[in-house]
């Protein structure tokens, strides 16, 4: 007799091999001894399992969903759950390299974009499920003493994220959630895209040019001073308050860090 | 037949300005509840619906904040609430996962649920998570094993656990008692409590050819802190033999319903779930299957003292 671990083992093997036969230790409910295959009813599991983990990404990227179709995206699942196997029975982190799995998924070459799309998608649901904090009023920086507001740190919302893309990847997201018209999108534009949950409801916007680069360096750490000169290397007509004043309305940061040395860099 | 273990006081969050200062509802009547469903959080916050109390799947919870935990923290503060494990594997061979153990207790000790259960299923091998509930061999191996995982579970949850009958397409050879004998032995070795899915007496009934009734009549009733109702699909095997999946995806089926009056004529009023986690039907329909299921808790108020009429235990297995 097998042990419940040798016997685990082969249904295991034999859930994810669609080919192989049902495990040896089962039988025709009732004890039937005769030797009518189990296929059917091995296979009500196999199913289970495969239609959970798809309905499951599904559920995760309702717009690459849209933008291919039912059909292929079911198909393209199951090739990626192959691929990327489920470890967690934490359904909404199932997913986080199906954005890296479709660039390099040659029957989607076609939609270069789909997997930016995808990392989106997914980075909404993590903001959707991230931790809450309160965000931040931008008057926190007139509370500074002047001279140390460039070597101020601002800590960012736990839901944040950015996602630099050279497709117009909100744009797209928003089409095919039925959120904007598919005629506004312009493909020849890269949009860069800060998703953040500062209440209830996810955002996504569009960066202005040199926003990224600025926000990514705050999110890395970096001082004010010294994002303010990365988003200025970025983009020649950056303009800090500007830029200052559409991220603090987004709600993306939670605290001012001051200075660390308590004395204004030389 | 209720949960007796006594229920810690929760740290009350801020309330909305427009909810009445309620009280943490501590236990689940015996009324019928629905699972929660996030397409409903606004229907239940708004007309505050007459009904028993709500179950939660605790992996549904444990990210760490957004609107899940704002609309179930809410919804607590109005209603008993019931926590339902689906990711545990207790059944598996490998030791529990203790980092999702760890979650589970940090749901358990956020929400202050009025029971908790889990299934007597795996979904865990090797690495490998597989989003389904697997069957077990009944042999004393098993027992051993799961009885060790349900005694972990208890102890780092600090409360009484129930474990969930399973719906089953396939049995095993190698199993050695019923899954009767089974569960009663894992309640007696354990102290643990029963969850009985009335539907999965049925579809595992169907599927392997003996009576439901005989399988209520021999079943540890005395342990049941719960019961669970939910609809299955009908397909065929390759005999043409009826097979049943525990879908939960439409109405609970006139035979499951006719078996759930057999258990309440018996146990009288046990808190009671509607389960409809597939194609959820809108709010309406869902609180027309928990007012059918209180008609028959109802008729378990007083129930029949006739007990002439329990088939003998015909189930062996």
């Amino acid at each position: 007799m097998p042990t419940l671990a040798e016997s685990q083992a082969a249904f295991a093997r034999a859930l994810t091999d669609p080919s192989a036969p049902a495990p040896d230790d089962i039988q025709r409910p009732g004890g039937d001894a005769s030797d009518t295959p189990q296929t059917k009813r091995f296979d009500v599991y196999r199913n289970n399992v495969i239609v959970t983990a798809i309905d499951a990404l599904g559920d995760t990227f309702p717009a690459v969903r849209t933008l291919v179709g039912d059909d292929f995206f079911r198909a393209t699942a199951r090739v990626y759950l192959e691929q990327a196997p489920m470890h967690s029975p934490l359904l909404f982190r199932y997913g986080e390299t199906f954005g890296a799995f479709l660039d390099a998924f040659p029957p989607a070459s076609r939609v270069p974009y789909l997997g930016d799309v995808a990392r989106l998608e997914f980075a909404r649901l993590q903001a959707y499920h991230a931790a809450d904090a309160e965000p931040l009023s931008i008057a926190v920086l007139g509370e500074i003493p002047p001279e140390t507001v460039a070597d101020t740190r601002l800590k960012v919302h736990p839901s944040a994220s950015l996602l630099r893309s050279r497709f117009p990847v909100v744009s797209l997201w928003g089409a095919s959630s039925g959120l904007l018209s598919s005629v506004d999108v312009d493909m020849n534009r890269a949009e860069d895209a800060l998703t953040v949950r500062p209440g209830l409801d996810v955002n996504t916007r569009i960066l202005p040019p040199g926003g990224a680069a600025f926000l990514a360096a705050l999110m890395e750490d970096r001082t004010l001073g010294e994002a303010a000169a990365l988003g200025a290397e970025a983009d020649a007509d950056f303009d800090l308050s500007a830029h200052l004043a559409g991220v603090f309305e987004t709600g993306i940061f939670i605290e001012a860090i001051p200075s660390r040395s308590g004395f204004p860099s030389p | 037949m209720r949960d007796k273990i006594p229920i810690e006081p929760m740290a009350i969050e801020p309330m909305a300005p427009d909810l009445p200062a309620g009280r943490i509802a501590p236990d689940i009547p015996a009324r019928a509840g629905v699972g929660l469903k996030a397409q409903h959080y606004g229907d239940i916050l708004d007309s505050r619906p007459d009904i028993g109390w709500f179950e939660i799947h605790a992996e549904n919870y444990m990210g760490d904040g957004g609107p899940p935990h704002h609309y179930l923290s809410r919804i607590r503060e109005i209603y008993p609430l019931s926590l339902h494990g689906v990711g545990l594997s207790i059944g598996a061979a490998r030791p529990l996962d203790q980092e999702h153990l760890a979650r589970l207790k940090a749901v358990n000790d956020r929400y202050a649920p009025g029971l908790f259960s889990e299934h007597l299923a795996w979904s865990t091998h090797d690495t490998s998570y597989y989003p389904d509930l697997l069957p077990v061999p009944y042999t004393e191996e098993t027992l051993e094993r799961v009885a060790d995982h349900i005694d972990c579970v208890q102890e780092t949850m600090g409360r009484r656990m129930l474990l969930e009958n399973p719906s089953t397409y396939v049995a095993f050879e190698t199993s050695t008692m019923s899954e009767l004998d089974f569960l009663t032995r894992l309640t007696k070795r354990t102290g643990c409590g029963l969850l009985l899915d009335v539907n999965n007496v049925f579809v595992s009934a169907t599927n392997q050819d003996y009576s439901p009734e005989a399988y209520i009549d021999g079943f540890p009733l005395d342990a049941v802190g719960e019961i669970h109702l939910a609809g299955h699909a009908v397909d065929r095997d390759e005999t043409g033999a009826t097979l049943l999946i525990d879908a939960h995806d439409r109405e609970v089926a006139d035979p499951v319903w006719a078996l759930y009056e057999r258990v309440i004529a018996r146990t009288g009023p046990v808190p009671t779930l509607i389960e409809w986690d597939a194609n959820v039907p809108d709010w309406a329909t869902l609180l027309a299957e928990a007012r059918a299921a209180e008609a028959i808790l109802a008729k378990g108020e007083c129930p029949q003292a006739d007990r002439s009429s329990e088939t003998p235990l015909a189930y062996a297995g």
